[in-house]
């Protein structure tokens, strides 16, 4: 099967400045598959080029060199745009239009008429939490509220593939919630999600698989849980009661014991200790065990890591001589 | 289905200008001047026919010229600064749909005001048909509901469909204002191409000369579709004249439409 979205060696130089203009790279070589189905996080800090990526598979800008495919096809083949939907950064539109207006608008451009069409609009209204509002012109709009029209107007077409650039952006914390199950919904339907963010728990909450980008290169790939990537570093045992003896002889050992609250004491085993044996010991000196927990690098270690060495080995200028 | 996305975006184009007020208040004027030139031909004895006729095409073809400056030139230009263009070109559009569909959407509401502006003319000028007495009349020299004016009035809107044409490419590529410059420019220089022509004739130098006449070629004749004077005065305008005016308008309009598509189609919406 096709993958749902491909890059191969995807390049893009923007020109900068009026006179004696110079090439400033916005991504560099980047090829990327994403499987049918998944959710899929493009993750980078500001300016690392998930943008310019997003844009490049909609045809809203050309590749300086390399190619993009969507189901298959090349980036803006107008057969494809019936099956894919996109949500802009901090999306604009017209704001003179009422939300159902808009929404009409757009499901009118896909060849929705009639009753259908009226009934589409008002089913991915409710969709997205936009209830009496829907009749007041969008220049009235929040944020948050035009960013959930943003997400409708991405699904008008029912579209296989979605991809969204930053989804929760100016979202208050029950819109991040609505949105979040809105993308883990798009997931179980079997859509294919691509989504940019730099918001970190969003992605590792709705990601099956992401992609460091850091100016405009393409740092790693991996499935979140994979050991590669986020590897088993140790076991966390939180257990309550413990004798202070035996957590002093833990000290002594160069264990990490961190008091949490109360009597209750969070110990870091290192990978070659087996935790249910320290377990044992535990319990049986009468401990209670309240929680085993793997210790893993998280996104955060992940994300910090990769694009901290893409901004401390960089020493390439972005910018052409 | 709809067949194409022209029109949903055509249909577009003419919303937001309606519910934009000033091709209202324009029309609103149009019809006040019309009211106003009726009242000045009450105090010219003779003349307030042709007073009527010429104030109202005139008028007819700067408000349409305001229409299509200030509309056409903020065609593509807003939709790419109010980053709509976003959501719309991710949608099943080319380039080139999108750029008929700001078009024809413009048109569409040229047609709308110069057919207001024409109903507000002809009822005017029915008024005065029906209440001038015959003895009044005999001294005009065209009748008040002259069929001639539609012509006058059908010239009058090619041209416009010729400006907007020049507005939008413009608008493909540079900023309202440096469209609307230009544009407004290339209105007044097509005017006077004929004078470009025959610069030879006027001035003593022969580069002058030549490249008058190269760029008499090159910019639109907007002289073709004036034949406001003579439909006035009730003098004939030959239909090969009005043909070679429909002909050349279409093509000039359809090759700048193609340039126009050709630029916005390597355009990058940074």
């Amino acid at each position: 099967m096709t993958a749902a979205i491909r890059t191969q060696e995807l390049t893009k130089d923007y020109p900068v400045g009026f006179w004696r203009t110079r090439r400033y790279r916005a991504l560099d070589d980047v090829s990327l598959d994403v499987a049918r189905g998944e959710a899929f996080g493009l993750l980078g800090p500001n300016g690392a080029g998930k943008t310019t990526t997003l844009k490049l598979l909609f045809q809203l800008v050309f590749p300086t060199a390399g190619r993009a495919e969507i189901l298959g096809r090349p980036a803006g083949d107008i057969a494809v745009k019936r099956r894919i939907g996109y949500l802009p950064e901090n999306p604009s539109f017209y704001d003179y239009l009422t939300a159902e207006e808009l929404l009409s608008y757009f499901a009118g451009v896909f060849g929705y008429q009639g009753a259908e069409r009226t009934r589409r609009v008002a089913r991915l209204l409710d969709t997205v939490g936009i209830e009496s509002e829907r009749r007041l012109p969008l220049r009235r709009y929040s944020k948050g509220m035009l960013q959930r029209v943003g997400l409708a107007q991405a699904l008008v077409n029912d579209p296989e593939v979605v991809v969204l650039d930053e989804p929760m952006s100016g979202l208050d914390p029950i819109g991040r919630r609505q949105v979040s199950d809105l993308i883990l919904g798009l997931r179980t339907e079997g859509r294919t999600v691509f989504f940019s963010s730099h918001i970190l728990t969003d992605a590792e909450r709705l990601c099956s698989r992401v992609a460091v980008l850091a100016r405009g290169r393409l740092m790693s790939t991996g499935r979140i849980g994979d050991t590669d990537v986020f590897g088993i570093r140790g076991w966390e045992l939180v257990v309550a009661n413990v004798d202070p003896v035996r957590l002093d002889r833990f000290r002594t050992e160069g264990v990490s014991v961190r008091p949490i609250a109360d009597d209750r004491v969070a110990i870091d085993l290192g990978l070659e200790t087996r935790p249910e044996q320290i377990a044992s010991e535990l319990v049986a000196a009468g401990a209670s065990l309240l929680a085993m927990n793997p210790l893993r690098d998280t996104l955060e270690d992940y994300f910090f890591k990769t694009v901290g060495r893409a901004n401390t080995d960089d020493t390439a200028d972005r910018f052409d001589a | 289905m709809s067949p194409s996305p022209v029109f949903p975006i055509a249909a577009s184009v003419f919303r937001e200008s309606v519910r934009d007020r000033v091709p209202y208040n324009l029309v609103i004027f149009a019809i006040l001047l019309m009211g106003a030139s009726y009242l000045l031909g009450q105090l010219t004895a003779g003349q307030e026919l042709k007073i009527i006729k010429d104030l109202g095409l005139a008028a007819m073809s700067m408000f349409g010229l305001f229409i299509a400056l200030f509309i056409g030139i903020g065609l593509v230009s807003k939709e790419v600064e109010r980053r709509s263009i976003y959501g719309l070109l991710s949608k099943p559009i080319s380039r080139a749909q999108f750029l008929l569909g700001k078009y024809v959407g413009l048109v569409v509401t040229l047609v709308v005001n110069v057919g207001v502006m024409s109903v507000a003319l002809y009822a005017v000028l029915g008024y005065m048909a029906v209440t001038e007495s015959e003895d009044f009349k005999r001294g005009w020299e065209a009748p008040a509901l002259d069929p001639m004016l539609i012509v006058a009035i059908g010239l009058i809107l090619l041209g416009l469909m010729l400006v907007t044409a020049i507005a939008l490419l413009f608008s493909t590529f540079s900023s309202p204002m440096v469209s609307a410059a230009t544009t407004l420019g290339l209105y007044v220089a097509g005017h006077f191409s004929d004078d470009l022509r025959h610069l030879d004739q006027s001035v003593d130098s022969r580069v002058a000369g030549v490249l008058g006449r190269l760029l008499s070629y090159l910019l639109p004749d907007l002289s073709v579709f004036d034949v406001k004077a003579r439909v006035v005065h009730g003098l004939p305008v030959p239909f090969d004249e009005v043909a070679w005016a429909v002909g050349y308008g279409l093509v000039y309009i359809v090759g700048l439409l193609a340039v126009s598509i050709l630029i916005f189609n390597r355009r990058d919406f940074k």
